[in-house]
């Protein structure tokens, strides 16, 4: 009996494997194919399907990407993070004065980094001791972090001189890779392994286990004696560090620290998680169908522009797929329930 | 004669492979109340749905007042006259008690609601249930559960319902609140409705329903006028199977004294409890609800603020954080499966262990697998029915949530369990488990207190009773020297004995 149980266990998680996985995964493709099609309908097509395109996409997504990583975690604890977009800003803006100011890389990317996970460590705390709704919290910090960053970037940007900023860091995001062995960038290697170890995290730790239970219920969590609260500051903390990061992917991008250029990224991270399967009321959420989720959003607007549709009509369309990827997921969520 | 009002036959309904319902045929008559009864699964639910326009049946026929009943919705089922009181109110926290009543059905002029004529008919609503007293504009959130369910019924009245369905509709309702139900339940009767009467509680079914319908695997077990059915006839019915006994003896000594309390206040409730339990020993605690049970309870888990007294567990006053009870050894299952007790959109496996995963852990990683082999473990031991223990929680009825729940506290090695209404809303069969399972602990020289407005079962399982009112635990004697009478009038203020 316990063996067919486990059999039966395997298929079970099988069924969540498709459903959580899959689902985006499918939308990919069909994205993919229906921009592959028309881009070779084109008559001066068959830029869609190259492998500088590919490059150029995965290097596109990768900010949000990392970020969403972050995310993801949030969301599945029932929390949401609007500051996200203007703290990334304020550790990209923060590692370029480091820079400017002739401090060394490695110390300016830690600065950098730090700043996010302080970010993140206060959003955190500010939630967790004044027990105030995350949403409302990080409506506050995202006006603050914005404000700060204005006040490192002395309401200008921060222009490091070219020469100070080293030669990786330029290679990071760059869409053409100076090794050909590497195919795509570093920093796209670099998010790959961030996110399987943040899959890992999810999946086989304690830690991971108890951001699930906050989120599904977080009064059965204190019931099971499950810290709360320190569960949330070290979810809003992880998930500083990868808005640190992700500053660090948009300095390597823009080469300057722009104050304001984090201003309503934190949709995309968001729409990143709910297009990958994330539930707002927590509890729910992938980080395989995070990073699908992210390259959807760019594969379309990739695709949009090499059809030569115009912006307003790529943001339509983006719009459109956040809610059809929520619909899908409701109805065979409520399929599954029968 | 009565009349059928409502009339079902030969009902069917699949989900997938599963046969929920199959050919059903009952009636319920006008003036007359039917007792729909079923263990969890028998089909019960489903036959709700189907009634008010939530699912449409697979096959078969419905009249109703001879007419044909094929509702669409919840609404279309409302409007033709069939009304369902459910166990989870649906009411409206922040409107007013007119305004939860006239929801939907608002009487108005132009798109402007008519004020005046809508108190009218709410006021004649409340007249025919006898309760005029009911304040208006209150809102409803600040009413008690069985205030709420009258404005419910209103509803139905103003709707002019021929047929009332009541989903167990005492199950969060004291022993004094039920009464007045029945009183209310009497009324619509007589003035000719049919009410359907769903229920777990076979007592209550004996004092109010005039005919039973018990339903088993989806179809009826067995019908017939209440007068003449013993209550072991109907589980018999129920199960499929003889309940040679409910209530399991297995032999308990009382040791040494694990858990003592002095002077326990919370915010609100408890109000200076003191009490010792000992280890192999079952306390039942009875009082009506909000007389702080629960909050006695939370108080000790250190889930709700202690404002004074002394809690020692083994001798030691572990500090005032669940994770610290815990660790210490109580271990609670809460009354509320849906909110607290569970995570619901969790698996079993991780609903089992949530309280206690060193055993798996390793510098914070976990073997599942290990894990895996120990809950199934878990599962059969308590005979959790389910396909696997990846299973989500909230697919698992009833019963096997709190299968699950009971669990948890055990695989987290509980010295002191603290059960609160562990059998509330959970199929007879299932409830006898339960009653066995406290008595293995006890045996096992575990500590059982035992949270229950059910009299009966108090009185049979539990070696001392304690009573609370008003947030005061009032006296606790041994369960041999009280009977339902003295504990109700011991819950409602009233000494027995002066």
């Amino acid at each position: 009996m316990g063996e067919t149980a486990a059999k039966l266990g395997l298929a079970r998680r099988g069924g969540d494997f498709l459903r959580n996985v899959l689902g985006p995964f499918l939308a990919l493709v069909v994205v993919v194919s229906i921009f592959w099609i028309a881009d070779s309908m084109q008559a001066d097509g068959g830029r869609f399907a190259t492998l500088r395109n590919a490059q150029n996409i995965l290097v596109q997504s990768a900010t949000v990407g990392v970020a969403a990583l972050g995310m993801t975690l949030i969301i599945i604890s029932g929390g949401i993070d609007l500051s996200a977009g203007t703290a990334m800003a304020l550790s990209a803006t923060s590692l370029a004065w480091f820079l400017r100011e002739q401090y060394s890389p490695a110390v300016s990317v830690a600065a950098g980094i730090a700043v996010g996970c302080l970010c993140g460590c206060a959003n955190g705390m500010l939630i967790s001791l004044l027990r105030i709704v995350p949403f409302i919290v990080t409506l506050g910090t995202m006006t603050i972090y914005l404000g700060l960053a204005k006040i490192v970037g002395d309401n200008t940007m921060v222009r490091p001189l070219p020469d100070q900023v080293p030669l990786w860091m330029k290679q990071l995001l760059s869409p053409r890779v100076e090794y050909e062995w590497m195919v795509f960038a570093p920093g796209v290697w670099l998010l790959l392994v961030m996110a399987l170890v943040t899959a890992a995290v999810l999946r086989y730790t304690v830690f991971g286990r108890y951001v699930f239970a906050v989120g599904s219920n977080e009064a059965t969590a204190r019931l099971c004696g499950i810290n709360v609260p320190l569960v949330r500051i070290a979810v809003y903390t992880i998930s500083g560090f990868f808005v640190g990061v992700a500053g660090l992917y948009q300095f390597t991008r823009l080469t300057v620290g722009d104050p304001t250029s984090g201003t309503g990224k934190e949709l995309p991270i968001i729409a990143a998680v709910v297009i990958g399967g994330g539930s707002l009321s927590g509890g729910r959420g992938s980080i395989l169908g995070t990073l699908t989720g992210a390259l959807i959003m760019q594969v379309i607007s990739s695709g949009c522009t090499s059809l030569r549709l115009p912006n307003p009509i790529q943001e339509i369309i983006i719009g459109c797929i956040i809610i059809a990827a929520v619909t899908i997921d409701q109805f065979r969520q409520r399929r599954q329930a029968v | 004669m009565p009349t059928a009002l409502l009339r079902m036959s030969q009902v069917s309904k699949s989900f997938g492979a599963t046969r929920a319902l199959a050919d059903v045929s009952l009636e319920a008559r006008g003036g007359e109340v039917l007792a729909l009864i079923g263990e969890n699964g028998a089909g019960k639910s489903t036959l709700m749905k189907i009634l008010s326009g939530a699912v449409s049946p697979d096959r078969g026929e419905m009249e109703l007042a001879g007419r044909r009943f094929a509702p669409r919705g919840p609404h279309s089922a409302r409007l033709a006259g069939v009304a369902m009181i459910y166990q989870e109110l649906n009411l409206a926290p922040d409107l007013a008690v007119v305004e939860n009543v006239m929801l939907g059905q608002e009487s108005r002029r132009c798109g402007v609601v008519r004020r005046a004529d809508e108190r009218q008919r709410v006021r004649a609503a409340l007249e025919q249930l006898d309760r005029t007293d009911l304040p208006l504009d209150l809102p409803v959130g600040q009413l008690s559960v069985a205030d709420q369910q009258v404005v419910e019924i209103a509803r139905a009245l103003v709707t002019d319902a021929k047929v009332i369905v009541f989903d167990e509709p005492t199950s969060s309702l004291t022993r004094h609140d039920v009464q007045n139900l029945f009183r209310a339940i009497v009324r619509l009767k007589q003035s000719g409705m049919a009410i359907i009467y769903i229920s777990h509680f076979l007592e209550e079914i004996r004092q109010i329903a005039d005919r039973f319908v018990v339903l088993r695997d989806g179809s009826v077990a067995g019908s017939g006028p209440l007068a003449g059915a013993t209550e072991a006839d109907i589980v018999s019915l129920m199960v499929g199977r003889k309940v040679e006994e409910l209530f399991p003896s297995v032999p308990h000594a009382c040791g040494e004294i694990l858990l003592s309390l002095e002077g326990l206040s919370g915010r609100r409730a408890p109000k200076g409890a003191t009490l010792e339990l000992r280890r192999g020993e079952i306390l039942g605690l009875s009082g009506l609800v909000g007389a702080g049970r629960t909050e006695l309870l939370r108080c000790l888990m250190a889930l709700d603020p202690v404002r004074d007294g002394r809690v020692r567990i083994a001798g030691l006053e572990p500090r005032r954080t669940p994770h610290a009870r815990i660790r210490a050894g109580l271990g609670l299952v809460s009354e509320d499966r849906k909110t607290e007790g569970l995570a619901q959109r969790e698996t079993i496996a991780d609903n089992l262990t949530y309280s206690r995963l060193q055993p798996y852990s390793r510098f914070g990683w976990l073997n599942l697998g290990h894990r895996r082999t120990a809950v199934e473990d878990w599962m059969r031991k308590l005979n959790v029915k389910a396909r696997s223990s990846e299973q989500l929680v909230e697919h698992l009825s009833g019963g096997n949530q709190q299968k699950v729940a009971i669990a948890r506290v055990m695989h987290q090695d509980a010295d002191v369990l603290l059960l609160d209404e562990p059998t509330r809303g959970i199929d007879v069969g299932t409830k006898a488990e339960i009653y066995r399972l406290m008595a293995q602990l006890a045996a096992q020289g575990k500590a059982v207190i035992f949270v229950s407005s059910y009299f009966t079962e108090l009185l049979a399982i539990c070696d001392r009773v304690g009573v609370m009112a008003r947030g005061e635990l009032r006296e606790i004697r041994p369960a041999s020297e009280w009977t339902s009478e003295s504990i109700l009038s011991c819950a409602l203020g009233v000494d027995g004995r002066t």
